[in-house]
């Protein structure tokens, strides 16, 4: 199986253990990743917020580059705002007016579109194209005994909902049960982290933390399961002023499903950039690791 | 009677400016609005939103656009689609907020400082074709003359700077060149 793979901004520091893990546990289930050359911003939400044909061209510029790479494909991401954005240019490009001034635009870069190109979530791909028959035995270390609060956040299955039910989406769960792991009940699944409100009204997105955390945390997980490098960060970097504010200690360690799915796939830790948590995952995951629990 | 023309007229003007700013399939839709309030029950941010989606629609269609663009409902949407993909009437509410936030700024009618991360965010994607965030923050905080903000960041950059997470150096395209020339296009036809 071969996908052409855009990492995404957040990927490639902040997020790095993100794209680690996706290219690692990719390799390990013979998925053929090849990334995306000088692939730009999506176009990405803040950008539409302001201005529309511009993130439109922004979307379009990595459809193209994809197009004449790779001809008619799948372009793979795993970031839910990415691929929201390169979906919604997709079907926006479908509107003749709007198709026709974006072209125009592409055309001073050299570049055309002729809309052949799919957006994909890596979580989708693995459930729909890779599935359960493979990953199951692919599976070397099961995570038996771990229990995982699986978290979609809003993009993967809204507004489109092409791959997943639109409110309540189980590909998560699915993959999560694939591996071993024991999937909380986690109705908030699909509810929202905040995005970017947690710079411009922190408190009304701490509250959307404080909720999200305190069901994990009511439902007994050991860790959140994430599929997008935003809610990874909201939920993970913001757990003290959390407890600042609500005076509740709701520490819960937050990982890539990547991670999870690498760990079970018998992968060592650094391949999956563990150790890189803010809030520490070596304790729960010290049982399945292959190597000393020390490395984490 | 007086009153009855000036309705007249602030609808006609509404509709008029809904078709220009937002998709025609929108400006359409949002006549259908039943009032039901789906949108606003499912909308996580409505209780600190000055009015919720469903008030939103009604002003609209009343022709209040100065009240809906100077409240502070469009900047609190976090994008999640509930309202979207719950209307029974099939209005997309998210897209009519990213439209209010457009409209907004074209008319330059809104909270102070609201837009300020979304221009910032921009501001970095256009130079470099990735986003900074770094470079992003410090203009946001700077721009937003907000000094606090910058210091309760502080401790949280600096465990991302310690596990190697902090990106203190935008990622430049190679493409950048043609991104500008792209760009520079849209703006000379003021389309950017
Ligand atoms: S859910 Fe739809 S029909 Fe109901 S109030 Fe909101 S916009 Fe109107
Ligand atoms: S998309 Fe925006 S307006 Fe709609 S429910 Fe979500 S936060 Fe509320």
């Amino acid at each position: 199986m071969a996908y052409t793979y855009y990492p995404g901004c957040s990927q490639e520091v902040s997020n790095r253990a993100y794209d680690l893990s996706t290219r690692a546990v990719a390799k390990a289930l013979d998925i053929e990743l090849k990334e995306l050359k000088d692939w730009n911003c999506c176009g990405t939400s803040p950008s539409y917020s302001i201005r529309e044909l511009p993130t439109f061209v922004l979307g379009a510029r990595n459809l193209a580059l994809a197009e004449r790479e790779a001809g008619a494909c799948d372009l793979v991401t795993i970031c839910n705002g990415c691929f929201a954005m390169l979906e919604k240019t997709n079907l926006r490009l479908k509107e003749p007016d709007l198709r026709r001034r974006v072209g125009e635009v592409l055309s001073v870069a050299g570049l055309e579109y002729e809309g052949s190109v799919r957006a994909r979530h890596f979580l989708e791909v693995l459930v729909n194209d890779v599935g359960e028959g493979l990953i199951r035995e692919r599976v070397t270390m099961p995570l038996g005994g771990l229990k995982v609060a699986p978290y979609y956040g809003c993009q993967f299955s809204r507004p489109e909902g092409r791959y997943d039910d639109l409110e309540f989406p189980t590909a998560l769960d699915r993959l999560l049960s694939w591996i071993g792991a024991e999937v909380v009940d986690y109705p908030l699944k699909a509810q929202c982290c905040g995005g970017l409100l947690m710079i411009t009204k922190e408190e009304v997105a701490l509250k959307l933390i404080r909720d999200l955390l305190a069901l994990a945390q009511k439902r007994g997980a050991h860790c959140m399961a994430t599929i997008c490098p935003l809610c990874q960060l909201n939920l993970e970097a913001y757990q003290d002023r959390v407890k600042v504010r609500f005076g509740a200690d709701l520490s819960i360690p937050i990982l890539y499903f990547t991670q999870l799915l690498g760990l079970s796939l018998g992968l060592e830790g650094k391949a999956l950039g563990l150790g890189r948590e803010l809030v520490s995952a070596a304790d729960i995951l010290a049982p399945y690791l292959v190597v000393a629990s020390r490395e984490v | 009677m007086v009153h009855k023309v000036r309705e007249a007229d602030l609808f006609e003007s509404s509709v008029g400016l809904v078709e220009r700013v937002l998709d025609t399939s929108i400006a359409e839709k949002i006549r259908s609005c039943i009032q039901c309030g789906t949108c606003s029950a499912s909308c996580p941010t409505a209780y600190a939103m000055d009015y919720t989606p469903r008030w939103i629609i009604a002003a609209l269609r009343a022709g209040q656009w100065e009240r809906v663009l100077r409240s502070n409902t469009p900047w609190l949407c976090a994008s999640c689609y509930y309202c979207t993909v719950r209307c029974p009437s099939g209005i997309e509410f998210t897209d009519l907020m990213y439209a209010l936030k457009r409209l907004a700024i074209e008319r330059g009618i809104y909270p102070k400082g609201s837009p300020v991360l979304y221009q910032a965010f921009t501001g970095t994607v256009d130079r470099y074709g990735r986003s900074a965030e770094v470079e992003l923050m410090a203009r946001y905080y700077l721009r937003t003359l907000n000094p606090w903000g910058l210091i309760k960041m502080a401790p949280m950059g600096l465990r991302m700077l310690l596990k190697g997470r902090l990106p203190l150096l935008p990622h430049r395209i190679e493409g950048r060149r043609e991104l500008a020339k792209m760009l520079d296009y849209m703006r000379e036809r003021g389309e950017g």
